[in-house]
Order: structure tokens, then C-alpha cells, then sequence
């Protein structure tokens, strides 16, 4: 059990997905300016991630490993498009708004790095809990990032207005250039905590 | 003309890394020497600009509503299948990146090993992908997606190539641990975005 509840808690800081594995940063990155965005696209990831880790993790012994690859691709795409499909029927102005990156988890570096390094090789139930942890770890990065960029940029969070009127939000940080910096300093400020100065 | 402007947006203003975050996996994690990034800059630039015109191809003649209507078939002319998009696209690059491969090691030996990796790598690059689903979004026509697929390939090559050779000079430099490494890279990014920011004045 003990290992179980490691599965879990580790990627939410020691082995974070993003900042310390560096997986995953286009989307940490471009659906960030509202925190709301970002949730949804958290939730998403989250689904594709635990679904993809457990059915690959059923077919492990029944794909060749020469074309492993593709299995996995294949798998993770075929997945994508259901929420995709999910979003549009449901929360279409989200999914409007989060544009093309609920495709691009596809060729999210998270989803197809564990279904490499652990789904393939564990069982289904470990396999459940890497993919949500390793999720809950990406979500938790992304909420944070956005949680900055809406703060400082609108003067809001979650859509409610933080300030008194005439609050004048700052561009930097709704632009692409404020995304990095806080990217940027969030990842030396978690080094510093955890001391885990792994040089890449 | 039109077609100048749209590359110059394409590569300076809206630059497909430092604009719209897409491929920031491999940009960070290969961006350590200039030579590798410009391998994988150059490779980068042929596969955009050969998937991003095979899946107009696959777009407009397959998925697209009503896109089958050149088969005649009056069952198949209202059919629309472009909730088949994402996985056409992927197929079609995996396949494209393999063709490539193959065709660069008949033909051009030294090339294909100078680029080792990082084809089969650029598989998952998120700009390969995004390129092809901006190109539906902003239903380019056909010349239109072969100067877009060209230029955004080029902009990522701009981009790690320039930022490989900041990295290489700030070797040396005295930096707090926690930000060594990635830390640095990501506020370096944004340096340079900024930068990249200041065309957005141009207007061809």
C-alpha cells in the first residue's frame, strides 16, 4: 500500500511531470491564461491519461514491441477524439476557446512518456494510479501557472473580479512572454524547496 | 504577395514556439548544442512542410463535410467525417516521418545520420500536429499550406537554433542552482519571446 500511495504523491512534487521531468510543457504553457481553461483542459488530461495507462497496460502482452509505438499512438489518439467529441457536444464554448489543444494532447509528451516507461511493463491497477498521479501533478502545475496569469493579467480568478474597480490588468502576463517567466521562476522556486537540482 | 506577408507573420509574428507553445519538448530538451539544433531544425522545416499539404490533401478530399462529393455517390456527399481528423493527421505524419527517413538514407547518407534521433522523434512533436490543425482551423487553401507549413517549420528552426546559441554562451555563467538548467531556458524563452513580440508592428 505504502508504494501505492508513492505512485500517487510522488509526481505531485518530487517527480513532477513538468518541472522537473520537462513533459508536457506546450499545453502547461498555452492554455493558461484563465484558470478556467486550464481546469478543463486538466480534467481532460487527466481522463486521457488514466484510460490510456490502464488499456495499455491490458495489451501489454499482446503488442510486439517492434511496433509498440504505434499501438500507443493509436490508442492515446483514439482516445483524444472521444473527449474531444465530449467537449464539443457538452461545453462548446470551452472547447471553442481551448481551440486546438485538446488535440494536441495526443502528442502530449506526459500521456505517451508513461505509457512508455510504466504502463507498458505494470499491470492494469499500479498502472491507473502512475497515470493519476502523474495527472494530478500536470493539473496541479497548470491551476498554479493559471492561477498567477489570471491574477496578475484580468485581476481575476475563476472569472470573479479580485480588485475594486480600475484594476489595469498586465498585458505581460496574459501575452506568451509572461507565460514563460512564470513558468520559469514556479520551476526554480519548486528546485530550491525540494532541492532536486538534477541538471538536463 | 499575400503570400510574403503570410510567411513573414508565420515566422517572426506569429512564431509557432514563441508564439503558441507548440513543440516546447523537443526546443527545450535539444536546444544544448547548435549543432543538433540545427539538425533538428532542418528536419523539422521538411516534414511541416510535407504533412501540412498531405493532410490539406486528406482534409479536403476525405473528412471535410460534403468533401466526398467527388465520388458522385449521392449517400456519400453529405457524410462528414471530421471527427476522423485527429487520427488521419497523426497517421499521415508517423507515415510521412518514416518516408523521409527512408528517403534521406538512400539518398543523402550523411544527412540522415548527422540527424540520428530526432526524425522519428519529430513523430510527437506538438508542431508538426498543431501545424496541420491551424491549417483546418484557419481553412487555408492549398498554396496557402504550403508557404504556412514551410514558414512555421522555419520559425522553429529560428527559434532553437538561436536559443542553442544563447545557451552555449551562458555556460559559464554564474547561476543559482535551482534555475540552472531548466529554469534558466524558460526565462531565456521568455526573453526571446518578448523579443519576437516587437515584429508584431510589421504590416506587409
Amino acid at each position: 500500500m505504502a508504494t501505492r500511495k508513492k505512485t500517487i504523491t510522488d509526481p505531485l512534487s518530487d517527480n513532477n511531470p513538468i518541472t522537473i521531468q520537462v513533459l508536457g510543457i506546450c499545453s502547461a504553457l498555452a492554455v493558461t491564461v484563465q484558470v478556467q481553461t486550464a481546469f478543463v483542459m486538466a480534467c481532460a488530461l487527466t481522463v486521457v491519461l488514466c484510460s490510456s495507462n490502464v488499456l495499455i497496460s491490458l495489451l501489454r502482452h499482446h503488442i510486439p514491441s517492434r511496433i509498440r509505438m504505434i499501438v500507443e499512438v493509436s490508442v492515446i489518439a483514439s482516445l483524444v477524439v472521444v473527449v474531444d467529441q465530449v467537449l464539443r457536444a457538452f461545453f462548446f464554448e470551452l472547447s471553442r476557446q481551448l481551440s486546438i489543444f485538446v488535440g494536441l494532447i495526443i502528442t502530449n509528451c506526459i500521456v505517451m512518456g508513461r505509457a512508455e516507461a510504466y504502463a507498458i511493463q505494470n499491470p492494469p491497477a499500479p498502472s491507473f494510479m502512475d497515470g493519476l498521479g502523474n495527472a494530478l501533478g500536470y493539473s496541479f502545475i497548470l491551476l498554479l501557472v493559471a492561477s498567477f496569469r489570471e491574477i496578475i493579467g484580468s485581476g481575476s480568478w475563476y472569472g470573479w473580479n479580485l480588485f475594486p474597480e480600475g484594476y489595469v490588468g498586465s498585458g505581460l502576463a496574459i501575452l506568451a512572454p509572461g507565460a514563460f517567466l512564470i513558468l520559469g521562476i514556479i520551476i526554480w522556486v519548486q528546485r530550491t524547496v525540494t532541492q532536486n537540482f538534477k541538471d538536463d | 504577395m499575400h503570400y510574403i506577408s503570410l510567411a513573414v507573420e508565420t515566422i517572426f509574428i506569429n512564431n509557432i514556439v514563441l508564439a503558441y507553445f507548440l513543440g516546447m519538448c523537443s526546443f527545450l530538451a535539444c536546444s544544448k548544442k547548435v549543432e543538433t539544433a540545427t539538425g533538428l531544425g532542418l528536419a523539422v522545416i521538411c516534414v511541416l512542410g510535407l504533412t501540412a499539404p498531405f493532410n490539406w490533401a486528406v482534409h479536403n478530399f476525405f473528412l471535410r463535410e460534403g468533401a466526398l462529393a467527388w465520388t458522385g455517390v449521392s449517400a456519400l456527399a453529405e457524410l462528414d467525417l471530421s471527427f476522423l481528423n485527429l487520427i488521419c493527421f497523426i497517421a499521415v505524419i508517423a507515415s510521412t516521418v518514416q518516408l523521409v527517413e527512408m528517403i534521406l538514407d538512400r539518398f543523402f547518407p550523411r544527412l540522415y545520420t548527422s540527424l540520428g534521433i530526432f526524425l522519428p522523434l519529430i513523430t510527437v512533436n506538438c508542431s508538426i500536429l498543431g501545424g496541420s490543425l491551424f491549417m483546418v482551423e484557419r481553412t487555408y487553401t492549398f498554396p496557402e499550406t504550403l508557404v504556412y507549413g514551410f514558414s512555421a517549420g522555419t520559425g522553429f528552426a529560428l527559434a532553437i537554433i538561436s536559443l542553442s546559441a544563447v545557451r552555449k554562451k551562458i555556460r559559464y555563467s554564474r547561476i543559482p542552482a535551482g534555475l540552472q538548467g531548466l529554469g534558466m531556458t524558460m526565462i531565456l524563452t521568455g526573453l526571446m519571446s518578448m523579443a519576437f513580440m516587437a515584429f508584431a508592428g510589421i504590416d506587409l
